[in-house]
């Protein structure tokens, strides 16, 4: 007891202390007190906010956990659509690069099948023309040759008809004619 | 011309000749008249062309048959070309010839030849178209050379050509 007074005694006079580590009993219980007051009163009246705050944080986080996840979600099925999608093109280019090679083809068949007919046109022209410029200069020929000789056979004729030609023409002529009936 | 006086002229002409008792002979020269007047185209100008006096070409016809023909068938010719009618010459001579010869029941044969006949060719040209035609023929040659050779003969209306000018125009048409 004797020593609490004293402490208490000594805690009168704030320039002396009595251990150079531990407070003084009256500063340990002052200071006690006031720090269990503001505590106190932190957790009355400051407590309430708090724990909103706390929960407020915590909800956020969940939910942003939540979207976080619904994101994820809405991620994978976007990816899984486009993977689809991405099979949907690979398809849809298979099919268009098919279209287009069967088109190619036709196209191609059919280019070829025109030209075929065209170059059998054309040949078939080709003959015909060939055979008319044949018929004409044949023909031309022909003429040619029909008038040089109708041209040179009276020459001809003429030169070898001599007097005793003539007479045995009249003879024949008059034998055929008395032979006639 | 008309018919009528064509053969006006050649039954005057033919009576001529018949009077001269030389039918036979001036029928055969004007025939030859005939053809030379029909072939020569000078001498047709000439004895055509009214400018000129008839006199003159009365003297043409006389130098022209003098001495190659009768005196009769110069006389005849130049009664023809005097009297403006010398365009009918070959008609008045052609009326002749086939009256002489309707006169003789004969079939009148014209003849063309690249050459002239010898008399042996011409009897038996004559015999001949007269067996072909079963009718006598007064032969009237003319010598044309256009014929080139053989001989052509027409007889009425039926036509024997064997000359080499035919067959030549046949040849050409047949190339």
């Amino acid at each position: 007891m004797n020593r609490l007074i004293n402490v208490l005694l000594a805690a009168e006079d704030p320039t002396v202390s009595h251990h150079w580590l531990y407070p003084e009993i009256g500063e340990i219980i002052y200071g006690g007190l006031a720090a269990v007051i503001v505590i106190g009163g932190i957790v009355k009246f400051a407590g309430p906010t708090i724990v909103k705050s706390f929960r407020a944080r915590t909800e956020r986080i969940q939910k942003e956990l939540d979207d976080a996840a619904n994101a994820k979600v809405t991620a994978d099925a976007d990816a899984q659509g486009i993977r689809a999608a991405l099979g949907d093109i690979a398809a849809e280019r298979t099919r268009i690069l098919a279209d287009a090679d069967a088109q190619a083809a036709a196209v191609l068949t059919e280019g070829r099948a025109r030209i075929a007919a065209e170059v059998a046109d054309l040949e078939a022209k080709a003959d015909s023309d060939l055979a008319a410029a044949r018929g004409r200069n044949t023909d031309e020929l022909r003429a040619e040759i029909a008038m040089l000789a109708s041209r040179a056979t009276p020459i001809v004729v003429q030169r070898t008809l001599n007097d005793q030609t003539k007479s045995e023409l009249v003879e024949s002529f008059i034998q055929s004619v008395g032979a006639s009936r | 011309m008309s018919n009528v006086k064509v053969e006006a002229y050649a039954r005057a002409l033919f009576e001529i000749a018949q009077a001269e008792g030389s039918l036979d002979r001036v029928e055969d020269e004007l025939f030859r008249v005939a053809r030379a007047f029909e072939s020569n185209d000078q001498l047709r100008a000439t004895l055509t062309d009214t400018t000129i006096p008839a006199e003159r070409r009365q003297q043409v016809i006389e130098q022209l048959l003098g001495g190659k023909a009768s005196a009769t068938t110069v006389q005849l010719v130049s009664v023809v070309v005097t009297s403006g009618q010398v365009r009918e010459l070959p008609a008045i001579i052609d009326a002749l010839v086939k009256r002489a010869a309707g006169e003789k029941q004969q079939e009148i044969a014209e003849v063309r030849s690249a050459i002239p006949l010898s008399d042996d060719q011409q009897q038996r040209l004559a015999a001949a178209l007269t067996k072909v035609t079963g009718k006598p023929v007064n032969l009237k040659v003319v010598v044309d050379e256009s014929v080139l050779g053989g001989l052509v003969a027409v007889v009425g209306d039926e036509v024997i050509d064997d000359t080499v000018r035919t067959r030549l125009e046949q040849l050409k048409t047949r190339i």
